[in-house]
């Protein structure tokens, strides 16, 4: 083991608790991560030592709250080696992020006839947003399908690219099947061809090494609590000759530079695409959770995850009749499962009650789901924090659904 | 037997039970109970559609009472819907209408009624009401 399970758990008091009159185990985590004592203090610290607006104030407390979420950024910037803090933005979440690039992106440069590439694994939140802002400019929006293992078809991919196309967005991971997209490949060919990529790395950043800088990537997406970080903060990465070029997405305070009434200038980056006052508590907790995960280290955590994923299979395949959806050889720590034919309702609800958080149905990700004609999918999504004994316990779940719906 | 009789034979039945898994055995059970759904009925027409799993509910109006018959996907909400169907079912229009259902809550149940849990038993019950009205009014 690349590191000790038992220094690690106390770090998360949530998961020591029984309901059902059994130990919870919590597998829910591509949904939300649990956050470790550090996020928590380092919220709580915020509000008890350093409370105050950011960016305005001559006082004492502004600026040292100031100087703390500017030195987070940095912090942020390092953690996914972006080459400038102009270029990380923060915003609720992923899915504010992919809006606000779907919007300012296509403002400006989608039109009648241009086209957007995207891919059928998505979540949500990476086809809505492109969906409506492709209805709204008469822009066509295509879907690259996968081949039967939940990998991406590339041939396909490659294929839907014409004169066009004007970006490519697609995930870093699969929030349902896991898969582990060849994403620095797609860039370099799309790039090959002058189209910029989009990346939502919402499920990729709390378990790989990200290097937005070796990706080469357009932009990179991610959401604090997928990482251990508090909800309701997230990332958006762009490289600035995108996000100097691209018009503001919400105005207010903060993101203006000369507010006249004849006419207003924007702010430089990366305050020009932070309106309103900042979630500073949560920058702080996200802080506390990049260097949480830095400690641990990255390749560690990938190291350790890929064994969990491997009893996990290992286990269930073992009970004869579930059906994994996604086998894509480079894969995240989840797996997404039926047991038979029987209903992921009737199995998650048997699973909740054995005391097991996972998750059932679309998973937010419909295309895909009817992709396989199914109702949905049990998932069962792992964490570093996890142990093999919870995985047996998965396993004797599955078993006892087996029993009482076969 | 009146609506709350029902009830309370079946609270009787799941009080005996402590244990969850065992609580959910015997709504495996009432779900196989379940009369069938004519299969004509069970299209978009009569689908009550949640979130994770289906329920086609069919309504019908004699001598002054309601008759439900109903399926479901899952068999978890088959069973759910087997316990409505019983407590409901060859009742009056005003008895249903004024149907609590607090029975459900009393078997420890009562998350599979809330509208967030999206397994379409919230939205269930309330056509089951609307069906009541309706042949109220037309009675």
């Amino acid at each position: 083991m690349p590191f000790n399970i038992n220094d690690i758990r106390p770090d998360f008091p949530i998961l020591n608790q029984t309901i059902y009159k059994r130990p919870l185990i919590y597998f829910d985590n591509a949904a939300t991560t649990q956050k470790p004592l550090q996020v928590i203090n380092a919220i709580n610290d915020y509000y008890l030592r350093d409370n105050c607006n950011i960016h305005r104030g001559v006082h004492y407390l502004s600026v040292k709250a100031t100087e703390a979420f500017e030195e987070a950024r940095r912090e942020i910037r390092e953690f996914i080696n972006a080459p400038s803090t102009h270029e990380i933005i923060f915003t609720k979440g992923a899915s504010e992020s992919l809006n606000l690039v779907a919007s300012s992106f296509g403002k400006k440069y989608l039109h009648q006839g241009d086209e957007v590439i995207t891919t059928i694994m998505e979540h949500h939140s990476n086809f809505v947003p492109w969906q409506i802002i492709c209805d709204e400019n008469s822009t066509v929006l295509k879907v690259a399908v996968i081949l039967p293992d939940g990998e991406l078809d590339l041939k396909n991919l490659y294929s839907l690219i014409t004169e066009r196309t004007k970006i490519i967005v697609l995930t870093h991971v699969s929030n349902v099947l896991g898969t582990i997209n060849p994403i620095k490949d797609i860039i370099a060919y799309a790039h090959g061809k002058n189209i910029p990529v989009l990346i939502d790395g919402a499920q990729a950043v709390s378990h790989l090494p990200v290097d937005v800088t070796d990706l080469d990537c357009d932009f990179y997406c991610f959401s604090g609590h997928k990482m251990y970080g508090p909800m309701g903060i997230g990332v958006l990465f762009g490289k600035e000759k995108w996000l100097e070029d691209l018009p503001p997405y919400q105005s207010g305070g903060e993101m203006v530079k000369d507010v006249r009434i004849e006419k207003t200038t924007f702010n430089e980056l990366p305050f020009k695409f932070e309106a309103g006052t900042p979630n500073v508590e949560g920058v702080m907790g996200l802080q506390a959770a990049v260097k949480y995960l830095r400690d641990l280290g990255m390749e560690n955590i990938r190291a350790y995850e890929d064994e969990l994923l491997k009893h996990a299979v290992e286990r269930l395949s073992a009970i004869g009749d579930v059906r994994f959806f996604g086998t894509a050889p480079s894969k995240a720590s989840l797996i997404s499962f039926l047991i038979g034919d029987i209903h992921p309702f009737d199995a998650g609800t048997i699973i909740d009650k054995m005391g097991i958080a996972v998750r059932t149905g679309h998973h937010c990700a419909q295309p895909l789901i009817d992709h396989f004609g199914i109702p949905g999918t049990v998932r069962a999504s792992f964490a570093f924090y996890n142990t093999v004994d919870e995985i047996d316990r998965l396993a004797e779940a599955v078993l006892r659904v087996k029993t009482m719906f076969g | 037997m009146t609506i709350q009789e029902i009830e309370t034979q079946l609270a009787d039945e799941f009080a005996a039970l402590d244990d969850w898994l065992d609580k959910y055995d015997l709504i495996l059970d009432m779900g196989k109970a379940l009369p069938p759904l004519d299969a004509k009925y069970k299209t978009d027409q009569f689908i009550i559609s949640g979130c994770q799993s289906k329920v086609w509910l069919h309504a019908e109006y004699r001598e002054g009472k309601v008759y439900f018959t109903a399926d479901s996907d899952a068999i978890i909400t088959k069973g759910i819907v087997s316990m409505l169907v019983k407590v409901l079912s060859g009742q009056t229009p005003d008895a249903i209408q004024s149907a609590d259902l607090k029975f459900i809550d009393r078997i420890g149940l009562k998350e599979h009624l809330s509208p967030t849990r999206s397994n379409g038993l919230a939205s269930m019950v309330k056509q089951m009401k609307l069906y009541a009205m309706v042949f109220r009014m037309k009675g």
